[in-house]
């Protein structure tokens, strides 16, 4: 059963992910997918383990390429646009097996999210006067008030990221995310194996970043309580497909999904291997 | 111990120095480096000529290598393309040494580029043999064109300036110095901007990098492109120091000196490329010397003393690569710190 | 007019050397299969087994018979102790690391065997019978038909006993899985250990029957660079991969000497491989693997 279908107004919609279908040899990991995001909005994914929730975030970054569908950003259809143009029109996003840069230090790692939007080339990089220089002083002084003081993570920022602990590894990708000027935020699985505290501390966050920041964002998360909370819409995956979406009330209540994370208890963890175990 | 480093002004933390001890270590090592040439004997002098030239071209293979995470086996032929075009143009066309340096950097830029190609489809170890692959093609080209002079290559005549002819290491130095100390300066900035940290994210993680705005063919073959215009700068230096070229002057064995040096000097850091190269090139004369010492005692010393030096060579990348895998840099870092907290702790 | 005579002993003598390349590429994927490890040293290795035998035959005067095993068995216990030593300490470092502390170890290798036997090249003692060859018309060198069937016997003892015993098996699940492989009670250890030890001892097998065609000499381990030219032909994980990438190498070689004459022979197989990287990055058998973000 799906999900009543939600109509939008054209211009509110950010995000349009229209029958999306994407395949790995034999597995199907996404099929006809369909469903918008509302600008302004948090919109949750959720879904059992191997549901395809990763992937079609893959999909919308443009590292996977769909079987058929189309993503579609602020009117403008992605298809045959290359991942780092997507960064460039204001898709950022973080990841599930957090995918900082070891041999940088944090700030470098906030600074590269940048990168698309700035000029400095070659020529300038290898001077480093005129433009390079003024670029870089720009940047630094915008992560340090705009990013590093609202993440609270001046304590860090010369630190190398191989040797931070777990939850601040995850809240320095959002902050690198964050330097990407997005407009669409993906978070994929902000709170997974935080405690109590640190998945409060990010849902604040990521409450805040939408209301200052001004960014629609799209999250998966496992943490229902969380998803319950802090969104407005959630789309439920299961097998690759959407079995539900509507409000995190009534999504709750759906037989489909009731009985999607029942079986979950058992076919989910025969399904996602190792880590669910 | 050093206390209270706050810094409100980010220029002042942006700076490629920032503390006073390396501003007055690098003024220090400036100072020394005009004055050597007049303290110097000659044969001092050749071999500082020699360590800087392969300073220039280990900085370039550390772009590459060491902060773009490709591996390269062709830093030697890469230098052979500098040193060949800066010999043909001293030769035919008698052009300034300067612009001569810099069309054979540029030159081999573009075979760079070239070799370079196939890193978007092929990784790692396939690149590192396509470079081997472009190595061989390259030495097959000069042995057999003639305008590169067959096997017997090129001899060419000095750099000129004003008349003056740069034949002798107290000449050169300052010629080959000069260049090779811009070069190392342009590599230290590179990694200032957004430029040298799409190079570290290809290295580190290239598939996000690609999620995160970079696109990885044009910054690797950026890569590609300024590794090889220092290699190429390097091997007109060379050219101009030797002044002779072979297709012998720049075997396999030297692109594994590079890479053997950006190894132990510590890969990934600009400190790193000038140790190794300095240390490698310091190695062999090291030996030499000892056999010096021996041969009284062991008239065969001299005999063995190029295969000791492979040997040597060989133990230094194993034995870097397994218990010091930053390299000099790290055990210099080290010593720093230890400064520092000292007499507070150790 | 074509002279089929002459193109067929090319071709034969083409085979000949191929085989030798491809015994050499299945050693090197063996190790590649079990230890992810591009075993850039290999050709050092056959050229120490070379170096072996001369030492075995010409120095302690012993007959081929016995030399030929202590030539393998050095080659193993080589094989063995870098396993130990060197690659081993390595795990979980960068595949890249790695390839370079085999660079590191052929380097060691082939200043050891200049030191020990000098820079000169040598000859192997005779061993193999010189009574001449033909096959139809077409003649082909004794110990280039006599290196040609040992190194087929040996590719096809490897590729029946990688299917067959339970090594084999403990091998593929080895490669397909390291964890999963652990999980189900399989010494992976022990497999990365047999893996070299085998591995170098067939390349240094290999190396006498190279030596014995062409002599030894410390720069023997260039080898090693047309070996590496095989396994990207055929694929880095693929036996099969290796029989034909070396053969198909051997041949395209002999043509490019005879026809072109000897500097050739580089320049054509580097052109193969150029083309095959381009083309076909995971060789013509090896697997592709998918990345995950
Ligand atoms: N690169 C790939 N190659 C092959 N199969 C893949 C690949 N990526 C994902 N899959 C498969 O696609 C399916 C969906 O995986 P995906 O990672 O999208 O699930 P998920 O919903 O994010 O799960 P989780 O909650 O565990 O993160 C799984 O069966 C997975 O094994
Ligand atoms: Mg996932």
């Amino acid at each position: 059963m799906r999900g009543l279908p939600v109509t939008l107004a054209a211009r509110d919609v950010i995000l349009g992910v229209e029958g999306v279908s994407l395949a790995f040899g034999g597995v199907r990991a996404l099929t006809d997918v369909s469903f918008s995001v509302r600008r302004g909005s948090i919109t949750a994914v959720i879904g059992p383990n191997g549901a395809g929730k990763t992937s079609l975030f893959n999909t919308i970054s443009g590292f996977y390429r769909p079987r058929s569908g189309n993503v579609v950003f602020d009117g403008r259809s992605l298809a045959g646009t290359a991942p780092p143009e997507r960064a460039r029109l204001g898709l950022a996003r973080t990841f599930q097996n957090i995918a900082l840069f070891r041999g940088m230090t944090v700030l470098d790692n906030i600074k590269l999210g940048r990168h698309a939007h700035m000029r400095t080339g070659l020529l300038d990089a290898l001077v480093y006067r005129g433009r390079a220089r003024r670029e870089e002083l720009e940047l630094r002084a915008e992560i340090e008030e705009r990013i590093i003081d609202f993440l609270e993570i001046q304590h860090i920022r010369n630190a190398p990221v191989a040797t931070l602990p777990y939850g601040l590894r995850k809240r320095v990708e959002l902050a690198r995310a964050l330097a990407m000027r997005p407009r669409l935020l993906m978070l994929d699985e902000p709170v997974a194996g935080m405690n109590r505290e640190e998945t409060e501390d990010m849902a604040r966050f990521i409450l805040d970043v939408k209301e200052e920041w001004d960014v629609t964002i799209l999250m998966v998360e496992h943490d229902m309580g969380m998803v319950m909370d802090i969104s407005d819409h959630v789309v439920v995956l299961n097998f690759g497909q959407v079995i539900a979406e509507g409000s995190p009330a009534a999504v709750q209540v759906d037989p489909a999904v009731v009985a999607a994370y029942l079986g979950a208890g058992d076919l989910g963890r025969r399904l996602s291997g190792p880590e669910a175990a | 111990m050093r206390i209270g480093t706050l810094k409100t002004d980010y220029a002042a933390d942006e700076a490629l120095f920032d503390t006073r001890l390396q501003k007055l270590l690098i003024l220090l090592a400036c100072a020394a480096a005009v004055l050597f040439p007049f303290v110097a004997s000659p044969y001092w002098l050749f071999l500082a000529c020699l360590c800087a030239i392969n300073v220039a071209s280990a900085t370039g293979l550390n772009i590459l290598t060491g902060y773009t995470g490709l591996v390269s086996l062709g830093q030697a032929a890469f230098m052979s393309v500098g040193a060949y075009t800066v010999a043909v143009l001293e030769i035919h066309a008698g052009t300034p040494f300067l612009l001569n340096l810099l069309v054979g950097g540029l030159l081999t830029a573009l075979v760079g580029i070239g070799v370079g190609i196939p890193s978007l489809r092929v990784k790692g170890l396939y690149l590192a043999i396509a470079t081997i692959a472009a190595s061989v093609v390259l030495h097959f080209v000069f042995a057999h064109w003639p305008l590169t002079g067959g096997m017997q290559g090129l001899s060419m005549p000095p750099a000129r300036l004003f008349g003056l002819a740069l034949d002798q290491p107290f000449q050169l130095y300052w010629l080959i110095l000069p260049v090779t100390a811009l070069m190392v300066l342009g590599a230290a900035n590179l990694f200032r901007t957004r430029v040298g940290r799409a190079f570290i994210a290809i290295r580190d993680r290239d598939i996000s990098a690609e999620v995160l705005g970079i696109p990885l063919l044009r910054y690797k073959l950026m890569s590609f492109a300024v590794s090889s215009f220092y290699a190429g700068l390097a091997g007109g230096l060379w050219a101009y120091f030797f002044r002779v070229v072979t297709p012998e002057s720049f075997p396999l064995v030297n692109s594994i000196f590079y890479l053997a040096a950006i190894i132990v000097g510590g890969m990934g850091t600009i400190l790193g490329g000038i140790l190794g190269a300095v240390f490698m090139t310091m190695v062999p004369e090291l030996l030499k010397f000892v056999a010096g010492l021996v041969t009284p005692f062991y008239p065969d010393a001299l005999a063995l003393l190029a295969p000791v030096r492979t040997i040597v060579f060989g133990a230094l990348i194993v034995g870097f690569l397994i218990f010091e895998p930053h390299g000099l840099a790290e055990i210099w870092r080290r010593i720093r710190r230890f400064f520092h907290l000292w007499p507070f702790r150790t | 007019m074509t002279d089929w005579l002459f193109l067929t002993e090319v071709f034969l003598a083409g085979l000949g050397s191929g085989a030798l390349y491809a015994v050499t590429g299945v050693a090197f994927v063996l190790i590649y299969k079990a230890t992810r490890v591009v075993n850039l040293a290999i050709g050092e290795i056959l050229m120490l087994g070379g170096y072996a035998f001369f030492g075995a035959a010409a120095g302690w005067h012993l007959p081929a018979w016995v030399a030929l095993p202590v030539a393998i068995l050095a080659g193993a216990l080589v094989g063995a102790v870098v396993e130990r030593g060197l690659i081993r300490p390595m795990l979980g470092e960068s595949p890249i690391s790695v390839f370079m502390v085999t660079i590191g170890l052929g380097s060691i290798l082939a200043g050891f065997v200049q030191i020990v036997w000098g820079a000169d090249p040598l000859r192997l003692p005779e061993f193999l019978p010189s009574a001449p060859i033909f096959i139809g018309e077409a003649y082909v060198a004794p110990k280039v038909a006599y290196g040609f069937l040992a190194a087929m016997v040996v590719v096809t003892a490897f590729v029946l006993g990688l299917r067959f015993s339970r090594g084999g098996v403990a091998l593929k699940a080895t490669a397909a899985d390291q964890a999963a492989a652990y999980s189900v009670g399989i010494d992976v250890p022990r497999v990365f250990s047999l893996s070299w030890i085998v591995a170098c001892g067939v390349a240094a097998g290999a190396g006498v029957l190279v030596g014995a065609i062409g002599g030894i000499s410390p720069t023997m381990g260039v080898f090693g660079l047309s070996v590496l030219v095989v396994v990207i032909v055929g694929g880095l994980d693929s036996m099969a991969g290796a029989l034909v990438g070396g053969l198909f190498i051997g041949v395209v070689e002999a043509f490019a000497g005879t026809f072109l004459g000897g500097e050739y022979r580089f320049l054509v197989t580097f052109s193969i491989l150029i083309l095959i990287l381009m083309v076909r990055p995971y060789g013509l058998f090896g697997t592709h693997e998918i990345e995950r973000l």
